[in-house]
C-alpha cells in the first residue's frame, strides 16, 4: 500500500441479505486530492461512504483509511476523519462557540486548543460578532460554511462531505467550494458527493457508481473526452442510464 | 380568462425567539391557466411559505391570493378540493401500503384510482410492482412517485410541487421533468419550486426568489436576455490559481467558478480580452482559453443577488 494514498480500497463489498449494495469496488484517493464520489440514487454511495467512515462493517474486501485498517482500527479512523452532511451538522440550540466546544471536546482537544481553533475560525469566516448566536438563527449558507469548519476542528487527514451544498444559494455554493479548495491546498483530502454536476468539474478526480460498482474513475477532463461529452453532466447521464437496478 | 394563481402584495412574518423573520416580503405574481411555473431559489427564499399560503395551510399577514379564482382565506374549503399539493417533506402514511395510501387519498376526495387513471398512469405503472409494500419501506424515488400519484388522484386543476427534485440524481430529475410536461399537456397548471437553477429553463416562466423576495419574473429566455454585461468563460490548466488571479485583477468585476470554466465579467464593458489574456500568460497560466458566452439562469441569479 502506497504511503501517499489517503484512502485505499480493494474489492470492498457490502451485502444486505441477497442484495449487493456495494459490489467489489477498488480505488485509491491520494493525499490532498479532491475526490468526487458520484452515482445515481440507490447506486450504493451512502453505503460505501458509511463503510469508509467506520460506521458499517464490510461483508468482504479490504480498505485502509487515513492509514488505518477498516476492520481492526475503525475507532482510529473516526478520530482522523471529519464528516459533514447536508442533513446533520451542528446543534441548532447551541451557539457557535458552544458547538465548537462540544465537537472539540469529543475529538479530545484541550481547552486551549479549542479556544485557539474557535478564534481562528470566527476570524476566517468573519463571524466574530456572532460567536454567541444560536446556530438556528444563522442563515443556511453560514451554517453550511460553519459546519464545514467544525468538521475540521481536529485537523482530520480526510474530510467526508455528503451533499454539502444542497439547497444553498449559488454564490454561497461557490464560496463553499473555495473553502474546499483551500482545505485541499493545506493537504486535507476531500471526499465529496454532490448532485450538482458543475461541482463534479471542480474535483481532481471523479468516480461514478452504477449498480454498486464503480463504472468510471478519472479526471473530469479525461472522462468528458472518453465519453465524447460536453461536460460531466452528460457523462453522468450516459453512465447512470445504464443502471439496471432502479432505486427500490 | 382569470389566472390559475394570483398573488398580490403578500407578506408573511414568523416569530423565532426574540427575532422577527420576514419570510415573504411583498410578493406578487400571476400564473396563467395551463402554465408550468417555477419558483427558483435556495433554502430560506420563502418558497415553502408561499406554497403553504396558496394551499390554504397558512394565512398571510398582509396581502391577497387567489387559486383557481377563489380567495385563499374565505374559500379555503373549495380550494382544498381543487388543488394537489406535494410537500417537500414526504407526508404520506408510512405504515400504509402503496395501494392503501392511494385508496385513502382517493376516498378523501370522493374518487377512485380508476376514475382518473389516464392522468396518473405513467407514474403509477412505475410503482405498481410495489403496491403491497409499505410506503415507509420505499426508496426515495419511489416515495416521490407515490406522493405525486396521491397529489393527482382527484385531477386537481392546479398542482403545487415543493422541491420535488431536491436530492434527486441528474437522471431521475430529467425523467421527473418529462412527467411534468406530460401532466401539463393534460391541462393541469403546475407551480413547482426547485433550488436547481438549471431546471429553470424547463419552465414556461419562472420567479427567481431570494430572501423572501422575488428578484425577477419572466420566461427563462427573458431572464437571460436581461444579463447586463458581456459574459466570458475562462479556462486554464490550474483553475484554482486562475480564479485567484482573476479575482485580484481590478479589470475583472465578477468571477465565479462554473464547472469547467470560470465565468467573468469586466468592470469596463468594452474591455479588450487580449490584455487580460496576456497578463494571465505572464503569470504562467497554460492551456488558456477565453470565449464569450451566453449567460445561464444561474449567472443571472447571482447578478440579481449582487444588486
Amino acid at each position: 500500500m502506497s504511503n501517499a494514498a489517503a484512502i485505499s480500497v480493494s474489492d470492498l463489498t457490502k451485502q444486505f441479505g441477497d442484495f449487493t449494495a456495494v459490489d467489489a469496488i477498488t480505488f485509491e484517493v491520494q493525499q490532498g486530492e479532491i475526490f468526487g464520489f458520484l452515482g445515481a440514487n440507490g447506486a450504493g454511495k451512502t453505503t460505501a461512504m458509511r463503510m469508509l467512515c467506520g460506521l458499517s462493517l464490510p461483508t468482504s474486501g479490504k480498505a485502509n483509511v487515513a492509514g488505518f485498517d477498516l476492520y481492526k482500527e475503525s475507532e482510529k479512523i473516526k478520530k482522523n476523519i471529519g464528516y459533514m452532511s447536508q442533513k446533520f451538522s451542528l446543534y441548532e440550540d447551541l451557539t457557535i462557540r458552544e458547538n465548537n466546544r462540544f465537537y472539540g471536546g469529543i475529538y479530545g482537544l484541550t481547552d486551549q486548543q479549542i479556544k485557539e481553533k474557535t478564534q481562528f475560525m470566527l476570524k476566517h469566516l468573519h463571524l466574530e460578532s456572532q460567536a454567541d448566536t444560536l446556530v438556528k438563527a444563522l442563515p443556511l449558507g453560514w451554517k453550511q460554511k460553519l459546519s464545514f469548519s467544525v468538521s475540521m476542528i481536529h485537523d482530520p487527514k480526510i474530510v467526508f462531505l455528503d451533499e454539502p451544498t444542497g439547497g444553498v444559494d449559488p454564490i454561497t455554493r461557490r464560496e463553499f467550494w473555495t473553502m474546499i479548495y483551500e482545505a485541499a491546498h493545506r493537504g486535507t483530502t476531500v471526499f465529496v458527493t454532490t448532485h450538482y454536476m458543475d461541482e463534479a468539474e471542480y474535483c481532481d478526480r471523479v468516480s461514478i457508481m452504477v449498480d454498486g460498482r464503480i463504472e468510471a474513475l478519472d479526471t473530469p477532463a479525461a472522462l468528458t473526452k472518453q465519453y465524447n461529452a460536453k461536460g460531466m453532466a452528460e457523462v453522468f447521464v450516459q453512465l447512470a442510464r445504464k443502471a439496471k437496478r432502479s432505486d427500490n | 380568462m382569470e389566472s390559475a394563481v394570483k398573488v398580490e402584495r403578500v407578506f408573511k412574518n414568523f416569530q423565532s425567539g426574540k427575532t422577527q423573520i420576514e419570510a415573504l416580503k411583498d410578493i406578487s405574481f400571476e400564473v396563467g391557466r395551463g402554465e408550468l411555473f417555477g419558483l427558483i431559489g435556495p433554502d430560506g427564499a420563502g418558497k415553502t411559505t408561499l406554497f403553504r399560503i396558496l394551499t390554504t395551510l397558512m394565512i398571510a399577514n398582509k396581502g391577497n391570493a387567489w387559486v383557481d379564482g377563489l380567495e385563499v382565506v374565505s374559500d379555503y374549503k373549495e380550494i382544498r378540493k381543487r388543488v394537489g399539493y406535494m410537500p417537500g417533506k414526504f407526508s404520506l402514511y408510512q405504515d400504509l401500503t402503496v395501494e392503501e395510501n392511494l385508496s385513502f387519498f382517493a376516498t378523501l376526495f370522493g374518487t377512485t384510482l380508476e376514475e382518473n387513471y389516464e392522468l396518473v398512469k405513467d407514474i403509477y405503472v412505475q410503482i405498481e410492482p410495489f403496491k403491497k409494500r409499505r410506503a415507509g419501506a420505499l426508496s426515495g424515488g419511489m416515495k416521490q412517485k407515490l406522493a405525486l400519484s396521491c397529489a393527482l388522484i382527484h385531477r386537481p386543476s392546479v398542482l403545487f410541487l415543493d422541491e420535488p427534485t431536491t436530492g434527486v440524481d441528474a437522471v431521475s430529475r430529467q425523467e421527473f421533468w418529462e412527467l411534468l410536461r406530460k401532466l401539463q399537456h393534460q391541462g393541469i397548471t403546475i407551480v413547482v419550486s426547485t433550488p436547481y437553477m438549471d431546471e429553470a429553463s424547463l419552465c414556461d416562466r419562472v420567479a427567481l426568489m431570494q430572501d423572501g423576495r422575488i428578484m425577477d419574473i419572466d420566461t427563462p429566455k427573458g431572464i437571460t436576455q436581461k444579463f447586463s454585461k458581456p459574459l466570458w468563460a475562462v479556462g486554464a490548466a490550474d483553475m484554482y490559481s486562475l480564479m485567484n488571479d482573476l479575482r485580484s485583477d481590478e479589470r475583472v468585476d465578477t468571477c465565479y467558478p462554473f464547472g469547467q470554466y470560470h465565468h467573468i465579467t469586466f468592470a469596463e464593458v468594452n474591455q479588450e480580452v487580449q490584455g487580460i489574456e496576456k497578463s494571465l500568460v505572464d503569470k504562467g497560466h497554460t492551456n488558456l482559453s477565453i470565449q464569450k458566452i451566453e449567460p445561464t439562469i444561474e449567472d443571472c441569479f447571482m447578478e440579481l443577488m449582487n444588486q
